[in-house]
């Protein structure tokens, strides 16, 4: 077997350092990484990157920072295999692999000039916060903004400072419920499907952004078309184990679709009916 | 009348062509390896290749998609140095049969659509083929007339059929006229070498007929219904999910990519090596959900992916024919008996 070094290879890795990291729950970590040269990464919110691990591996993760940051982007790593749990180890300085970005994001030029509910529902505000960020960077663009957000406990709560930022703006509606809480808890207790009904919202040109653990994806989107939001406008991000990005290793393929490639995002009423997606 | 593109092979002559060609570069063909087995391996001699052969064990995807190969090497001891590389190996396969021809010419559609797999195409370069035409059936298992690949349909250098005391060869490319030039045994065909193929190939049609009670311009709409099948139930019964049937597919082609580091702790590879759908963990994710949790839906999506999935994007079957994954099932799943199981869960589809 001969071997050539190829320059047009796709699974060439660029090189990135990571400039600051910051543990934000015990299995949740961010990662702030910029690329070697200055580069600015093109990308939009809801896409995701390979990140690798040399020796370790390589995984899928959605990129949490907006792309109205320039110069360096965020991941939020949650440690939850082999190779994520050896990336919690990097710190501010360690050099990482990445490439990408991959996958169609949340559709902005639809969502602009519309009311946005966003739903997150743990990890899944990871991605989410890469469209609260830009739209909050381009806040004329969008009308209302509402973000609805569920936790299991405090403990679980990611971005805390900003979640407190976003509480207090006048230009967002935020609210927030916890599946459990200690006594001192002053907020919502209960699954995120009960913030739902009490949120004032003009259906017509109110878009629903939804991501979340798979089993919250049936009830909230029952809740919102109880709330005539048309299927058309809701659209939810979907979490598969991609190898490699490009539509080739049938690792995250949902019947004709691949997550990679023809998502993550994707269009409510175009998958609402496929078997192997939602159901 | 004299047909150029059409060149004859002596049988006396096929030790010879086969010991030339050998050294002029390696050459690879099925060889017997006891009852009822082949393989593709490396030959030198023309009594080494078995001419008449059922489909081998692996198909010659095996030279296309290896199933490992290295796509970077890095050094991570001081500063990351990371080199993307292919890895190639120059040969002519001989005796390709023409399910087989079918699954390369899936593969190339795989690895040519955009992202293009550059590791796939490099190697693909480097490989000529040598078809080998089937006069009659090669067991029960097969299905080509289904999938119409029991007759040639391109993808080949050199054709080869026998006609008794002769093969005649098919000159499709470049490769093929330079294997034919170089090797020095070949004389134009004449036009009765051109009768003989043709009536060779009227019985063959007269023989092959769809192996199964579904016509294949209905089996999109079948699959379309067939989703919650009972079918799918009862194959969840049989399959062990050993993935065997995916291993000898000639086009599944899911791969997982894996690192590895040397002892020094410094310098390793990042490899890809086949996978399968029908595996348990493959369409897990880390949090513990499964997608294809059932052994049903790891089947159907199997079956999906060789007569429904590719319809819509390569307007073609993934499915050869070639009948391995019946052959090497240790449950007896055999796809012939599952498309006319979903054939008649419908009567209406039924031919």
């Amino acid at each position: 077997m001969e071997k050539v070094v190829i320059k047009e290879s796709n699974y060439r890795i660029r090189k990135a350092k990571i400039l600051r990291t910051k543990q934000l729950t015990a299995h949740e970590k961010l990662f702030e990484i910029a690329l070697e040269g200055g580069e600015t990464l093109d990308y939009e919110p809801g896409q995701f990157m390979m990140v690798s691990l040399f020796g370790v591996g390589e995984v899928p993760i959605s990129i949490s920072s907006s792309p109205t940051k320039s110069g360096s982007f965020e991941i939020c790593v949650r440690a939850v295999g082999k190779v994520t749990s050896a990336m919690h180890r990097l710190e501010a300085g360690d050099e990482a692999g990445i490439r990408g970005p991959y996958g169609k994001g949340f559709p902005i030029r639809i969502l602009e000039g519309n009311d946005l509910l966003i739903i997150a529902g743990g990890l899944g505000i990871a991605p989410l916060r890469s469209l609260i960020k830009y739209a909050l960077d381009n806040r004329r663009d969008f009308g209302k903004v509402h973000i609805l957000l569920g936790c299991k406990t405090i403990q679980d709560m990611l971005f805390v400072d900003e979640l407190d930022q976003w509480s207090k703006r006048m230009d967002v509606h935020y609210e927030c419920t916890l599946d459990r809480a200690a006594p001192d808890w002053v907020g919502h207790v209960g699954q995120i499907t009960t913030l739902i009904p009490g949120v004032h919202i003009e259906t017509e040109r109110t878009f629903a952004v939804v991501v979340g653990p798979p089993i919250m994806y049936r009830f909230v989107i029952k809740e919102l078309l109880e709330k005539n939001i048309r299927e058309r406008q809701i659209f939810v991000s979907f979490e598969r184990h991609m190898k490699c990005g490009m539509g080739k290793c049938g690792r995250c393929q949902i019947q004709s679709l691949y997550c990679c490639q023809d998502g993550p995002v994707f269009n409510y009423a175009e998958i609402k009916n496929m078997k192997e997606a939602l159901q | 009348m004299k047909d150029i593109q059409y060149m004859i092979l002596s049988k006396d002559n096929f030790d010879a062509f086969i010991s030339r060609l050998s050294k002029l570069q390696k050459l690879v063909a099925p060889v017997a390896k006891g009852y009822d087995n082949y393989a593709f391996e490396e030959v030198t001699s023309g009594d080494q290749i078995a001419v008449k052969y059922i489909p081998t064990v692996l198909p010659p995807k095996k030279y296309f998609l290896p199933q490992r190969e290295t796509l970077l090497e890095y050094n991570v001891g001081k500063g990351l140095e990371v080199r993307p590389v292919a890895e190639y190996e120059k040969m002519a396969i001989f005796g390709v049969h023409t399910c087989d021809l079918a699954g390369i010419q899936c593969l190339n559609m795989v690895f040519s659509i955009r992202p293009r797999d550059y590791n796939y195409l490099i190697r693909k370069r480097k490989l000529d083929i040598i078809g080998l035409e089937c006069n009659e059936y090669c067991d029960k298992h097969a299905s080509c007339c289904l999938v119409s690949s029991h007759l040639p349909n391109g993808g080949y250098d050199l054709f080869f059929t026998d006609l008794g005391d002769y093969f005649i060869a098919h000159v499709n490319t470049q490769v093929g006229e330079n294997i034919v030039e170089s090797t020095k045994y070949f004389t134009q065909a004449e036009s009765l070498h051109l009768e003989a193929l043709k009536d060779m190939r009227e019985k063959k049609r007269a023989a092959f007929k769809n192996e199964v009670s579904i016509e294949p311009a209905f089996i999109p709409e079948m699959f379309d219904r067939s989703f919650d099948s009972k079918v799918w139930k009862e194959l969840e019964e049989r399959c062990l999910a050993c993935g065997n049937c995916t291993n000898v597919c000639p086009t599944c082609y899911c791969f997982d990519i894996l690192d590895e580091m040397e002892l020094d702790l410094r310098t390793g590879r990042r490899y890809r090596q086949w996978d399968s759908c029908q595996l348990e963990p493959f369409a897990k994710v880390a949090g513990g959900e499964n997608f294809r949790k059932e052994r049903s839906a790891r089947q159907r999506h199997r079956y999906y992916r060789k007569f429904r999935y590719p319809v819509v994007k390569f307007a073609r079957f993934f499915c050869t024919g070639c009948g391995r994954c019946s052959r090497t099932c240790m449950a007896e799943i055999n796809l012939k008996e599952t498309l006319n199981a979903l054939a008649m869960d419908g009567s209406e589809w039924k031919k």
